[in-house]
């Protein structure tokens, strides 16, 4: 591929989506450059967590284009397997897999997908369990883990492919009050590290705290966007200062 | 989590029921000893004195019944080896991804599982030959044979569907999340959809094996030497004396009862345990 980061790692352009008659997105387009952290925000059913699917084509798209380090999504000879080596994704309901422990979990798909030698990706696997906070639960299964925990493990999971960009489904939205900060904070370690992000999130401190560009969707299209501090205080269109108004 | 489903197995249970021995209660000694003592008691009542008691013509039969029996468990072994490779196998075609494998292994599992089973059985027994070719040797074909490939038909069908839907009782994020680590289709089944699947699937295929062991007895129809048929031919050898029916028969249920009757319960009890892991 003829990327370099000098270009957008993740680059949106004029997306459309259907699901059959339901026009979810309408023309969206939006850039990532390398290290960046971006944070998607909207109400429900504004397509948020649509648009980042079609990112590692868990679902397809019917018009635009969509390019990760220059592979195109939108192509219907795309290795979907060689895209999602690059795109990882966490979940809003974690999906972890019950009957493997937390060490398991993370190390499976290194050993199985990238043939990563076991010893090898064990390591790498216990270093990472101790980079989200969880040493001492290698060998405790999902159901075992509180939710906070669990959302945990699901990014470790994740980083063990060595992912380029990771994606963040309204990671917080099932947990319980007191472990969404648990989670943030973990996410915030990997922004910090220099991690691609993209985040679809209901929670605005965060946002404003870690991003480096905030969009605001609504019904299926990107009615305004710019870094935290802007966003925040001078919202130009009446949908965000509505919405703002209504979460703040 | 919980899960979209309409497999009995996945719906919740009652934890605090006590678990009695094979759920058997005190007072179920008494019907279970009525038959065992004044089945044959009954009928000896009713014999001619002249004549040996029916508990010990019972008793000299027994031990070719007992082999009978065991020949229909040989039956239901196989019959169910068969129909589960073959079955699990059609299951897996009907979440296949290709149209034409799904759909067709969607008609054949509907066909079979909607067929009475003592047709399937007449299909086997009189449609195979009797003996085949293989490369110039005759190998013959015996009943027993056929009747393992008859049986074998619906308890497929049966298999496949428990497959079909033990896979589709799985939330989808466990399929999102295993292609979003770039796990092909192949290996997404087998590391992460399947081993989840088989504690759903082991309740219903133990019920089926347990309708399958008693449908074995359709075997004696088709003139498989199966227990039925030989206690048949016993009665019949004993001159057709009526008051060794109640006895005979008996004496087979009993067989097939203290058979199926722990594997219904170990179900019920498999049943109990997986409803509470999610």
């Amino acid at each position: 591929m003829s990327w370099t980061p000098a270009e957008p790692m993740v680059s949106i352009k004029n997306v459309h989506k259907s699901f059959g008659d339901l026009h979810v997105l309408k023309g969206i387009s939006l850039d990532v450059m390398k290290g960046d952290v971006i944070c998607i925000i909207g109400p429900s059913g504004s397509g948020k967590s649509t648009l980042i699917r079609c990112v590692n084509a868990l679902n397809d798209i019917q018009k635009g284009s969509i390019k990760v380090e220059g592979i195109e999504v939108n192509d219907p000879k795309l290795d979907k397997l060689q895209l999602r080596r690059k795109v990882g994704m966490v979940f809003q309901q974690y999906n972890l897999f019950p009957h493997r422990t937390a060490l398991q979990n993370v190390m499976m798909a290194p050993v199985r997908v990238l043939k990563q030698d076991k010893s090898i990706a064990e390591e790498t696997a216990r270093a990472l369990i101790k980079k989200v906070r969880l040493e001492g639960k290698e060998d405790a299964y999902p159901g075992e883990l509180s939710g906070g925990q669990q959302q945990r493990v699901a990014i470790a999971r994740s980083l063990a492919m060595q992912p380029d960009v990771i994606l963040f489904d309204e990671v917080t939205a099932a947990l319980d009050p007191e472990t969404v900060g648990e989670v943030l904070e973990t996410i915030k370690d990997l922004a910090e590290d220099g991690m691609t992000c993209i985040l679809v999130t209901h929670e605005m401190g965060f946002a404003r705290e870690v991003a480096d560009h905030i969009y605001f969707t609504d019904r299926g299209i990107i009615v305004e966007h710019g870094p935290p501090e802007t966003f925040f205080q001078n919202a130009k269109d009446s949908r965000t200062k509505e919405f703002l108004s209504q979460i703040l | 989590m919980s899960y979209k489903t309409d497999l009995p197995v996945m719906l919740q249970a009652n934890p605090h029921a006590p678990e009695p021995f094979l759920g058997l209660k005190l007072w179920h000694i008494l019907p279970i000893g009525l038959i065992a003592i004044f089945g044959p008691g009954l009928a000896f009542a009713q014999s001619t004195n002249e004549a040996q008691s029916p508990l010990s013509v019972l008793l000299d039969w027994a031990p070719l019944l007992l082999k009978g029996f065991a020949f229909n468990l040989i039956i239901s072994f196989c019959a169910m080896a068969l129909g589960t490779i073959i079955g699990g196998i059609l299951g897996l075609g009907q979440i296949s991804l290709l149209a034409v494998t799904r759909h067709s292994s969607w008609f054949v599992t509907q066909f079979f599982r909607n067929a009475p089973w003592l047709v399937l059985l007449f299909f086997a027994m009189f449609l195979l030959p009797f003996e085949m070719n293989v490369f110039g040797f005759k190998v013959p074909f015996p009943d027993w044979l056929k009747a393992i490939l008859g049986l074998s038909l619906p308890v497929m069908a049966n298999v496949s569907e428990i497959v079909r839907g033990a896979v589709r009782s799985l939330p989808s994020g466990q399929w999102e999340a295993a292609e979003s680590l770039a796990y092909t289709r192949l290996q997404t089944l087998w590391l992460i959809i399947l081993p989840q699947c088989i504690k759903r699937m082991l309740p219903p295929w133990m019920n089926l094996y347990s309708i399958l062991t008693m449908a074995t007895v359709l075997a004696s129809i088709v003139g498989v030497n199966e227990v039925m048929t030989l206690t048949g031919q016993a009665l019949a050898s004993e001159g057709g004396r009526p008051e060794l029916l109640a006895p005979f028969y008996g004496f087979i249920l009993l067989l097939f009862f203290i058979y199926c009757y722990p594997i219904a319960r170990f179900t019920v009890w498999l049943e109990k345990k997986y409803a509470f892991i999610t």
